[in-house]
This record gives C-alpha cells, structure tokens and sequence, in this order.
C-alpha cells in the first residue's frame, strides 16, 4: 500500500473534521440555551483536536514540508476533500442539529472499523477519536428525537432540515478507487458495509423521531474530488483571511 | 469590573449597635469570616446586593463570549482555534455556575434572563467595545481577564459561600485565560511590522476601556462601603485599578509596547504608578447603553433566546408525551 492513499484518507478525515468543526464554532454565544453553547463549543472543540491529528499526518505524508496549519489555511476550495455535508451553512439550530446527526451516524462506524486499521497511524488516531465521537453520536440521536417527537413546530423544522440535507448523505459511503484500495489492504473499512450500519442507525432513529426520509432525492457528491458547493468559498475566506493576509507571519 | 456599578441598600452602614439582635449576629458572622449560606437568615439588602452583583457577573460572562466568539472562526491556526474555543466554553461554563449561585438566593435564570434581554440588568461596560482585529483576543485575555482576576482572587473570600466557592473555580480558568492572551500578544510583538502595529493598536484601544471595568472612582463610587462591610466587595475600585496598572504596565514594557497615557510614570514615593484620569463621561454612556457595541450585544442575545425558543419548546413538548406515556403504561 502506497502512503498516496494513506495521505488521501488523512485529509478526507482531517477536511471534514475541520470544516464540521468551523461550522459549529459560528454559533457561540448565539444557541438557543447556555447548555447549547457549551456542548457545541465542546463538539468544536473535539472536531478541531482530531484534525490536528488528521491533517497532521497528512501533512507528515505529503511530499512538500508542511504542516497541519498549512493544510488547513493555504489550500483553496478545489484542494478540501472532506465531504458536502459538513460544508452546508447552519442555518436554523435544527438544521445544525440534524447536519450533526447525519455525521456523526457515520462518523462512529468509520472510527470502529479505523480502530482496527491495518495501518498503526490510523488506529491510532482513531482510538482517541471514537471515545468523543460516541459522545457527539449520542447527543445529537438524542436531540433529534426529541425535537422531531417534539411539538408540532419541532417536528416541522427537523422534517425540512432531514428534507434539505439528505441528498449530501449518499456520497459519505460512496467508494472511490482510493476507497477500493484502502479496503483491500485492510487500512480503512469496506465503505459497502459502513453503508450498512449508517442506513439502518438512521432508519431506526428517524423513525422513533417521528421523521420520513424523502423519498426518491438524487444524491449529490463531489466532496471527495475537491467539488464543493458554492457557499465554500466563503466559509474558506473567512477561516483563512489571517493567513492568507499576512504571508510567512507567525500566530 | 464585571458587576462595575452593583446598587446596594442605598442607606449607610450601621453600626453594630443599631442593628436588631438577627442582623447583629449576622453581621457579627460576616465579622468572624464565617461563611453565610443560602439557607439561612439575611438582610434584604444583602440578598438583593448580592443577586445584583452575581447576575450582573453571570451575564457579562454570557454576553463576553460574543466579542471573542467574533473571532474563532478566524483564528489564524489549529491550536489557537481550540484555545480560543475552550476559552469561550470556560465563560459561558462561569455564566451557567453564576446563575446557579444567584439561584440559591431565590431568584430564577428565566427571571435574570429576562431582566438582561429587557436591557434592565447590566453586565460589565467592557464588553461593548468592538472586536476589530486578532490582536484584540489577545488584548481581551491579558487586560480584560487580568483585570477580572484582579477583582475576582480577592472575592474568593466573599462572605456568601457559593458566591465564594463559584470564584475559587472560575480563577482557576481565569488565569489561564490570561496567560493564553498575553502569549497572543507575545507572538504579534514579535512578529511582523504589520503584527506589532496590530498589538499595540488593540493596546491602544483596551488601556482606558480596561481600567474603567474596575467601576467608578472610590468618591463617586456610592454603594462600596455597605458592600465591604458585608465582605461582598472586598477592596475599593481605586485600590484595584492601581493594583493592575502596577502589574500590568511592565509587561506592556516586556513586549516592547507603549501603554496609552502620557501621564503615566512610576512615583518613587508612593511605590506606584501614575496614570491619567479616565474619561469617566465615555463610561458613563456605555453603562447607560451608549457604548459602541451595546445595542448589537443585546440584539444578539434576544436574537439567540427568540430564534430558539422552539428548541426549548419542542423539548418540554417531548418530556411531557413521554411523561404521558409513562402513565398510560
């Protein structure tokens, strides 16, 4: 097995880590109770350590001399390679809630299987990982059965945010060539099984939400090649205006 | 400071003589440096002094997480992304222990709440001031949080037990607080021209602003003395901004920056530092709900706790079906 792929796998991990993570730290000191701002700062907070540990491996990896930082604030839209789902503006707390669930309902399964990575760094990384990520599972299956068996308003704006962002949940197990090889030497799951296990979770804990999958939404994807939805650009500008404004400097 | 202008009872201070024997043994208690807890006996004045002040330090925990909330989603690394996070979330943990102390008193956070939405209860003027670029995070964590350690180690001794014990975790974080600001402000010192520029432009703007947190002047300050002598406020605001400008006028010189005031020179005499007099009309305003940022603050809040009201709908709405459930079973 090349490092290519172990490299491409750290900054799929890293991205999505990352973005979902700069998503959730907007809403500090704005969610709709005390509580919330801290379990979100929190959740942020776990995101962005493990991307520490993501990126920094991929930049480890990488042929140039980098690090995470430089992976993480001097790459453009086109270079991300984490999922479309993270990258989806918050909107209303449900929606933030849901983009959440959806996350973290396949999140869990790639870090049980990552545990067992035939590749030491990767276990590695994951082992510390899953111990949070049970945790952002729990909570977010938690709140979006209660706001979705809810009353009737909840119910109505979990229902839309599950309308808007199903359509960016088929491509989180949709394997390409690097997939295909990372399962065949045992580094990362079969993306076919995580499948599996993310549709069912999902099936059971909608349903108890007293949410419907559409049904019938063409999925979208592109994440993975670096084809982003249009709002990314503005989420990179704004988490990379520093860096980008100051050239070499040191923070 | 973070409860700058806590109204007490308004009366002087009495003398232990003209108190009723239950006041007098309260007061004798508070003498010895017994600790009052919620469930016993007190003045009327002291509990409402006291949820003033802590509701007041509770809230400006809550809205001082908006000026550095402004800046995590462009903290310029990894690392100080996290740190910033987990600053903001140590705040907003104060607020929630805050809260918890003044509930003790008899007063509910719905009620204390509300009293901040409505623009009724104030929190502490320094969090009206704009956040313009990074080095202002840094500016925050060495001036605003040294400022608010300055006032809040000596609280720990406060006479109300969850008041005190609430401080003594609150420094804690506090002080680590600090010590990540002045790091920021380490790093722009030494850093480029343009970083440089920047630190001392957020010293620039944050010297007055700072020292102001620490209330008015002790001859106009009107309500400190009955609060002393209840141990509620422990030294005068006066005595606490010179303390901080002693300790904090080195390290601007350590990073190479100059502090904002032409008058400022050490007096051999007084072993202290002399600084300027404050433009107290400007703090005036800003208490008043003239600062630059005040109506954006509270707009935010109202914003937070009206947009997600059918969260904490939905969530009683769920307890209740369940709660139903339960007893059809």
């Amino acid at each position: 097995m090349d490092d290519n792929s172990v490299h491409e796998l750290a900054l799929r991990m890293g991205d999505n880590c990352l973005i979902l993570g700069q998503g959730l730290s907007a809403w500090c000191g704005h969610a709709p109770a005390l509580e919330e701002d801290i379990a979100l700062a929190n959740i942020a907070l776990d995101l962005i350590g493990q991307t520490k540990h993501w990126l920094g491996l991929a930049a480890d990896l990488s042929s140039e001399k980098k690090t995470a930082d430089d992976l993480a604030f001097l790459r453009d839209v086109r270079e991300f390679k984490n999922c479309l789902l993270v990258e989806q503006s918050n909107g209303d707390y449900g929606n933030t809630l849901m983009r959440q669930f959806l996350f973290d309902a396949w999140h869990y399964p790639v870090l049980e299987a990552l545990v067992k990575s035939s590749d030491k760094r990767i276990a590695d990384i994951a082992e510390k990982s899953i111990k949070e990520v049970t945790y952002h599972l729990e909570r977010s299956t938690d709140l979006v059965i209660r706001l979705g068996d809810g009353s009737a308003e909840s119910n109505k704006r979990m229902q839309g945010a599950l309308n808007r962002l199903w359509r960016y949940t088929g491509e989180l197990t949709e394997p390409d060539s690097i997939d295909d090889a990372l399962a065949d030497s045992g580094i990362a799951p079969d993306l076919g099984e995580i499948r599996k296990k993310h549709t069912q979770y999902l099936a059971a804990a909608l349903r108890e939400a007293m949410l419907t999958i559409p049904d019938g939404e063409q999925m979208q994807s592109g994440g993975k090649r670096g084809l982003h939805t249009e709002g990314f650009g503005y989420l990179l500008g704004e988490m990379q205006v520093l860096q980008r404004s100051n050239p070499g400097a040191k923070w | 400071m973070y409860a700058q202008e806590v109204k007490s009872t308004g009366k002087g201070v009495k003398s232990l003589d003209e108190m009723d024997p239950q006041e007098r043994a309260f007061q004798e208690r508070i003498d010895a440096d017994i600790k009052i807890e919620p469930k016993e006996w007190m003045p009327d004045g002291y509990r409402k002094t006291l949820i003033r002040q802590i509701s007041q330090h509770a809230h400006s925990e809550i809205v001082g997480q908006l000026p550095e909330g402004n800046w995590i989603t462009r903290a310029p690394t990894l690392d100080r992304k996290a740190i910033l996070l987990a600053k903001v979330q140590d705040e907003a943990g104060h607020g929630l222990y805050l809260y918890c102390a003044a509930e003790t008193l008899g007063v509910s956070r719905d009620q204390m709440t509300e009293d901040l939405l409505s623009g009724k209860a104030k929190y502490s003027s320094i969090f009206n001031y704009p956040t313009l670029t990074w080095a202002d995070i840094g500016a925050i964590g060495w001036l605003v949080d040294g400022a608010a350690i300055m006032n809040q180690v000596p609280i720990q001794r406060c006479s109300f037990g969850p008041y005190s014990r609430a401080m003594i975790r609150v420094c804690k974080e506090e002080s680590f607080h600090q010590r990540q600001g002045y790091d920021i402000m380490i790093k722009l010192a030494n850093g480029t021209n343009a970083q440089k520029e920047m630190a001392q432009d957020a010293l620039n703007r944050w010297w007055h602003p700072s020292l102001m947190m620490f209330g008015p002047p002790d001859d106009q300050s009107v309500h400190s003395a009955q609060s002393m002598a209840w141990k509620i406020k422990m030294n005068t605001n006066d005595e606490l901004r010179q303390k901080f400008v002693d300790e904090t006028v080195p390290q601007a010189e350590y990073l190479g920056l100059t502090v904002p005031d032409p008058d400022l020179k050490w007096n051999e005499e007084r072993g202290h530092y002399d600084f300027g007099e404050l433009d107290w009309n400007e703090f005036y305003e800003v208490i008043k709900g003239n600062g630059p940022c005040n109506r954006e603050r509270l707009e935010a809040r109202q914003r937070a706790w009206t947009d997600g009201a059918w969260f904490r709908e939905g969530l009683v709405a769920h307890a209740e079906k369940r709660a139903s459930r339960v007893a059809a079973e």
